[in-house]
Order: C-alpha cells, then sequence, then structure tokens
C-alpha cells in the first residue's frame, strides 16, 4: 500500500511539474499582454512597469524566478489586482469554491445513489423513470442553460432565493449548489442503476439470500458495498467536473470564487494568478484522484492487486 | 433467413430497430437541415441589424417571426447560423480528435514495448491536467477565433478514444491474422492502417457518438465564458451568454438557443445509447 502511495504521488508530482511547464510557455506564447488593455502610457512608463514585474527578463530567467518563487510558497503578486498577491486573492475566493464544490458533491452522492438503488429496485416503476428523467436532464442541459433558468423560476419569480451573489448566507449557495450538482446526480444514479443490476445477479449474493440473510441486510452489506464501486470510483472524475461547473456556476451566479477569478485572469493575462490557480486545481484533481484509488483499493482487494 | 449476414449489417439493424434513437437521428438530421438550409431562406442574415425591429416580440405575422434582439437582428437566423457553427464544430471536431486518438493508440497498442509505454505516459501526464483550464489555455494560445477554439477541444479530447484503441490494438497485434500479415511481409505502417486500424471500428463508433456532444458542449462552454466564438458571429453559447443578459425582462432570447443546444444533446445522447446497444459485444 505504501509504495503504491509513494508511486501515485511521484507520478502526481511529475504531471504537475508538466503542469507549470506548460502553463507557464502558453500563458507566456499566448498573443497580449497583461497590460495591453489599459490605458495609452508612453512607452518608457510601460518599460517601467513591466521591468517592475520582471517582464522584461527573457523568458526563461522569468521561468526560473516563478520556480525559484514557488520553492518558497510564493505565488508572486497579481499584476491586475494592484497591492494583492495571488496567495491573498485565492485565499478570499477558495472558501466560496470550495463550499460550493463541497455541498454539491455530497448532494450529488447521496441523491445520487438514492435514485440509483430505488431504480434497480422497482426496475420500470415510477421512482425508476423519475430517476432516469432527471437523469438524462442532468446529461443533455448544459449548466449555463439550466442555471439561468432556475435564476428565473425560483429568484426573479418565486423569489425564494436570492439571484446570484454572497450575501445571505445559506440562502445564496442552494441555487448554485443544486445546479451543480445536476449533472452529477444523473451519472451517479446511472452508474449505481446499472451496477446494482448486475451486482443483484452475482453469485455472493444468490447465496448470502440462500443462507437466509434477510432482505435488508443482504442489500446493505452485500449488494451496496459491491455496486458502490464504480460509483467511488466515479468520484475522481468527478472532481474535476466539479471544478469545470464551478466556473460556470461563478460565473452566473455572481460568486467571488476562484473559477471566475480563472477566467478574468487567463483573458486579461494576469500571468502569476493563472498559474497559481492552475496549479491548485491541478493538486487538487491529482490528489482527489489518488484518495479515490487508496479508497478503491480498500474496498476491493482486486483492484489492490494491479496497483 | 438462408443469407447470412455481416457482423456490421446485423448491427445496423439492431440500431434500426431502436425507436428513440431513431426518432433522436430524424430529428437531429431535421436541425442540421434547418441550421444549414435555412438560413438562406430569409432575405436578411443573422448579423442585418432592422432598425424598424429592434428588440421585437415573437409575431408569426412580421418577418422576423421569433422577433429580435436589442441590435434589431433576426433571432431565429442568429440561431441557426449559431447551430451550423456549433454542429460543424462538433461533428468535425469529434471527427478530427477521433482520428487523432484512434491512429495514436493504434501505433502505440501495435507497437508495445518501450514505445507504448512512453506514448501512454505522455496519454497519462495529460489526463492529470483539468481540462477546462487546458481548453482555455490553449484557445488562447491559438489567438482566439474559431480554428483555435477548434484546435484547442481536439488537442484535448483525443485522449480517451486514444486510450480504448490502444487496448483493443493490444489484443489485435497478438491475433494470428496480424501475424500472417507480418510473416507476409507488410510494413509495420501498413498493418496498423489495414488491419488493426478496421478491426477497432465498432469501438470506435460507440465513442466517437459520445464524442460529438462532448465536443458541442465545450465549444458553447467557452463561447457562453467569452472566450470561444465571438460576437457579431453567432453560436449557441454566446447567443445563450446574450440571452441570460436579457433574461429578467425577455426569455425568449435565452430559451430558442438553449432549447435547441438542449434537443441537440438528447439526440446525440440517445443516439450515442442506441449505438452502444447495438455495437458493444459486452453488453449482448
Amino acid at each position: 500500500m505504501l509504495r503504491f502511495l509513494g508511486k501515485r504521488l511521484w507520478e502526481g508530482m511529475v504531471t504537475l511539474a508538466a503542469l507549470v511547464v506548460a502553463t507557464f510557455f502558453f500563458m507566456r506564447l499566448a498573443p497580449g499582454g497583461p497590460f495591453s488593455k489599459n490605458r495609452k502610457v508612453s512607452a518608457d512608463v510601460l518599460e517601467h512597469i513591466k521591468a517592475s514585474f520582471h517582464l522584461d527578463e527573457p523568458v526563461w530567467m522569468q521561468f526560473g524566478r516563478y520556480v525559484w518563487g514557488l520553492m518558497h510558497l510564493d505565488f508572486g503578486p497579481s499584476l491586475r489586482f494592484r497591492d494583492y498577491s495571488v496567495g491573498d486573492l485565492i485565499a478570499a475566493g477558495l472558501p466560496y469554491s470550495l463550499t460550493i464544490g463541497f455541498w454539491a458533491i455530497v448532494i450529488a452522492a447521496l441523491v445520487g445513489v438514492a435514485l440509483g438503488v430505488i431504480g434497480a429496485l422497482r426496475r420500470n416503476g415510477a421512482a425508476d423513470y423519475l430517476a432516469g428523467t432527471v437523469g438524462v436532464i442532468g446529461i443533455a442541459v448544459p449548466i449555463f442553460v439550466i442555471g439561468p433558468l432556475a435564476q428565473v423560476v425560483f429568484a426573479l419569480k418565486l423569489a425564494w432565493v436570492p439571484v446570484g451573489g454572497s450575501d445571505q448566507g445559506w440562502r445564496s449557495l442552494v441555487l448554485p449548489v443544486v445546479v451543480l450538482s445536476l449533472p452529477n446526480i444523473a451519472y451517479i444514479s446511472r452508474l449505481t442503476r446499472s451496477s446494482m443490476i448486475e451486482v443483484m445477479r452475482e453469485n455472493y449474493v444468490r447465496t448470502a439470500r440462500s443462507k437466509g440473510i434477510g432482505g435488508r441486510r443482504v442489500l446493505v452489506g452485500h449488494v451496496l458495498k459491491g455496486a458502490l464501486l464504480p460509483v467511488i470510483a466515479y468520484l475522481g472524475p468527478a472532481t474535476a467536473g466539479i471544478i469545470t461547473g464551478s466556473i460556470l456556476i461563478e460565473t452566473i451566479f455572481a460568486v467571488p470564487g476562484i473559477g471566475r477569478h480563472f477566467v478574468d485572469a487567463a483573458l486579461n493575462r494576469d500571468y502569476p494568478l493563472v498559474m497559481g490557480i492552475t496549479l491548485l486545481y491541478g493538486g487538487l484533481l491529482i490528489l482527489f484522484n489518488i484518495a479515490t484509488d487508496l479508497v478503491r483499493g480498500w474496498l476491493d482487494p482486486k483492484v489492490r492487486g494491479h496497483g | 433467413m438462408a443469407r447470412s449476414l455481416s457482423t456490421f449489417r446485423l448491427q445496423l439493424r439492431r440500431f434500426a430497430a431502436n425507436r428513440l434513437a431513431m426518432v433522436s437521428l430524424a430529428l437531429l438530421v431535421l436541425i442540421a437541415l434547418g441550421c444549414f438550409l435555412g438560413p438562406y431562406a430569409f432575405p436578411f442574415n443573422g448579423e442585418d441589424a432592422d432598425f424598424d425591429f429592434i428588440s421585437a416580440p415573437i409575431d408569426f405575422g412580421s418577418p422576423h417571426w421569433f422577433g429580435t434582439d436589442d441590435f434589431g437582428r433576426d433571432l431565429l437566423v442568429r440561431v441557426l447560423e449559431g447551430g451550423r457553427v456549433s454542429l460543424s464544430i462538433g461533428f468535425l471536431g469529434a471527427l478530427t480528435a477521433g482520428g487523432i486518438g484512434i491512429l495514436y493508440g493504434a501505433v502505440a497498442g501495435y507497437a508495445g514495448g518501450r514505445a507504448d509505454r512512453l506514448m501512454m505516459r505522455a496519454v497519462e501526464v495529460l489526463y492529470g491536467f483539468p481540462y477546462v483550464i487546458l481548453v482555455i489555455l490553449l484557445s488562447l494560445l491559438f489567438g482566439g477565433g474559431n480554428l483555435a477554439l477548434f484546435a484547442a477541444i481536439v488537442f484535448t479530447l483525443w485522449l480517451t478514444p486514444a486510450v480504448i484503441v490502444r487496448a483493443q490494438a493490444q489484443s489485435l497485434a497478438k491475433r494470428e491474422f496480424v501475424e500472417a500479415a507480418r510473416a507476409g511481409g507488410m510494413t509495420p505502417w501498413s498493418i496498423v492502417v489495414e488491419h488493426i486500424v478496421p478491426n477497432c471500428a465498432s469501438v470506435v463508433i460507440v465513442y466517437g457518438a459520445l464524442l460529438v456532444p462532448e465536443v458541442i458542449l465545450s465549444e458553447s462552454f467557452l463561447s457562453f465564458l467569452g472566450i470561444g466564438i465571438k460576437e457579431p458571429q453567432a453560436s449557441w453559447g454566446n447567443l445563450i451568454e446574450t440571452g441570460t443578459a436579457a433574461m429578467d425582462t425577455d426569455l425568449r432570447l435565452l430559451l430558442l438557443p438553449g432549447g435547441l443546444l438542449a434537443a441537440v444533446l438528447f439526440c446525440l445522447n440517445f443516439i450515442a445509447d442506441g449505438l452502444r446497444d447495438a455495437f458493444d459485444p459486452n453488453d449482448r
């Protein structure tokens, strides 16, 4: 297990290093610069500004300087938000993004698994059709269509919750979290349903039944334990989906999180901010994938063998 | 029946028997025809402003059936033109990404050994990248515009087909007919092209069908965020974005492009499901 963990962490470091190099050079090679949208200043002043951020140095020297900073956990200053460091901006935005992402995953897992289990137990019943409908809608209708529609219905017409922002406590979280969890509810309920149906046909479940173990205990102890494996394996990729979704959600609902920061920073060529958020997302994704593999290995001896 | 059918025929027949998939296919063809031919039926195009009709509502009696936006541009024509862009990028993108992935995977799987390990290692590293971030950075790197968007999406979506085909190619490389081809003196390249790739067809068809909605979704996602296709050119993504800005007064601007996008994604998902049921040997 430890060797497996070490190997995965090492691979994660390689991926992260590749991510740093790729992001750094992609950003520098992209046309436009951080100050090209500012009001016109004389060439002298522009040179001066660039020099103060070391942007006048050759790219490889800037890269060296950046990596040196990273080793000291210094992500550099933001080029657009004067007097803020990238660390400050991330620290300010991350709580919003994490809260929304966390609750979205929790709700998606709970509702998705529940819908999937009900669907598998009462196949072709009303609940199964309901789950199937939710599944198809969640997969086919994009977040950026459902989100605005939800705003119109629940915020503008019914006025149950605010349209967006973050100043009303949990009430302003409701819409972003629900909308963000929808596609994942869809995937998880589909996965749970099909893997439940598969597991219920397994020999070990039949054995357990024939030994006279009651319906509920077989369901919880035998069927669910086996059926949830693919669902847990999906939680790694789901994190990636949540990251993608949170960028949209933060744009639609005007949440001051890091997803919207990222898009703005990329459009404004705020190099250090883009780098910082990319590293954060990349690191999160890698850690989640490793954690997923560990949990799977713990639950399923077959996976452990291949590690 | 006396004559035996080829597997491919059988699979097609099984697909044709799937009613949901066939209805979806018909609807998709209809929408595609509407998007590609529809705009020619109107005397104006999506970038022509009609100053007598600014923000006109839905009115089937006027020349603008679904009204106009705040520049006086016809909404229906803009949505159809946007569909042309979205659908083209979707199908061409899936084709290109699929093609690259198939070749890469087939070569890696057939070559095996160190080349395979190195090639799959590169794929793994790219897999570790957060997808959105890669697409956004790439489309900036290529300088914005349709081609940049296309390249960025293709570059990020060829990975999964490569992995799937590589697994298939690996098992094919050990089969007798490939060995016979090698003994007969075929070059590795022509073995890959003539034996490995065609034998991966059914896997590719099933996965390729899932790739199309993914590409369309990526395109509209980026255009929605203002990174992809930009005004005045229309795409479903940027039309939806415009629609959200006006949604408290006029839902029509959001519902028409959003509804059409959702309809296309519904159809593509049902078609992909139908293809999987018909082609996937594990599911029978």
